[in-house]
């Protein structure tokens, strides 16, 4: 089922994106299947591993479910300190 | 937890955990070093996504209080543009006894290092800049996890 996201990006992934934020409609289900689109559509190589994802403001797993309307961030490795 | 665009100043952070029960008061700056990796640095640049910094930040404080017997706790991060000699993060702990207080501070910078959606961008000498990734994750092929504790 195709579901309307919005998928948020910070630092090098905004950057890698060219944009800090857009609107897709795909199919997906889980947060991790979110992270793939930034791999095929803007090329990035970072491990998923080492990186982490939020759903609507909240810390998730990549295995989160994702639903319609959800807003999905997506974080480079973090580096606070 | 604190996000702030300003400078931090630690006498002032200090004297806000100040308990006549306490008899220790550790804390921790972390400061912005003039090398990184063998390249000059000269300034540094911190991004903070504060809605989810603020709320986490908060959980590792209260974490921490639950882990240790500590009297008070409380950690501010800058955001922005931070110069050579600046400090970029601070972590202040009470307690009756040194090592409670000790091992909350070492508890809190830790988890706030691996935790917190905080990234630095890096601005060297020889004009270029570049975003810096976890130690850890670069030389150990680290992967985060919200229960491991930072070494």
């Amino acid at each position: 089922m195709t579901k309307r996201i919005t998928v948020r990006y910070f630092a090098g992934f905004r950057e890698k994106a060219g944009t800090d934020e857009e609107e897709v409609n795909i199919e997906v289900a889980t947060a991790g299947d979110v992270f793939a689109l930034l791999k095929h559509r803007h090329g990035s190589t970072e491990p998923l591993g080492h990186c982490k994802v939020a759903i609507n403001d909240e810390m998730a797993d990549w295995s989160s479910n994702v639903n319609d309307g959800d807003t999905v961030l997506l974080f480079p490795p973090v580096a606070g300190g | 937890m604190r996000i702030s665009k300003d400078r931090i100043e630690p006498d002032k952070l200090r004297d806000e955990l100040v308990d006549r029960g306490a008899g220790a008061f550790v804390s921790f700056e972390g400061w912005i070093r003039n090398q990184n990796e063998g390249q000059e640095v000269v300034r540094l640049e911190y991004e903070v996504y504060e809605p989810i910094a603020i709320k986490d930040g908060e959980k590792i404080i209260e974490e921490a209080k639950k882990k240790f017997p500590v009297l008070h706790a409380d950690c501010v991060h800058r955001s922005g543009l931070l110069e050579i000699g600046e400090c970029a993060v601070w972590v202040g702990v009470t307690s009756a006894h040194r090592d409670e207080a000790f091992a909350a501070c070492r508890y809190i910078i830790d988890q706030v290092k691996v935790r917190l959606p905080i990234w630095k961008k890096e601005h060297y000498a020889k004009g270029h800049s570049g975003w810096v990734n976890c130690e850890r994750c670069a030389t150990h092929g680290h992967q985060h996890s919200s229960t491991v504790a930072s070494g």
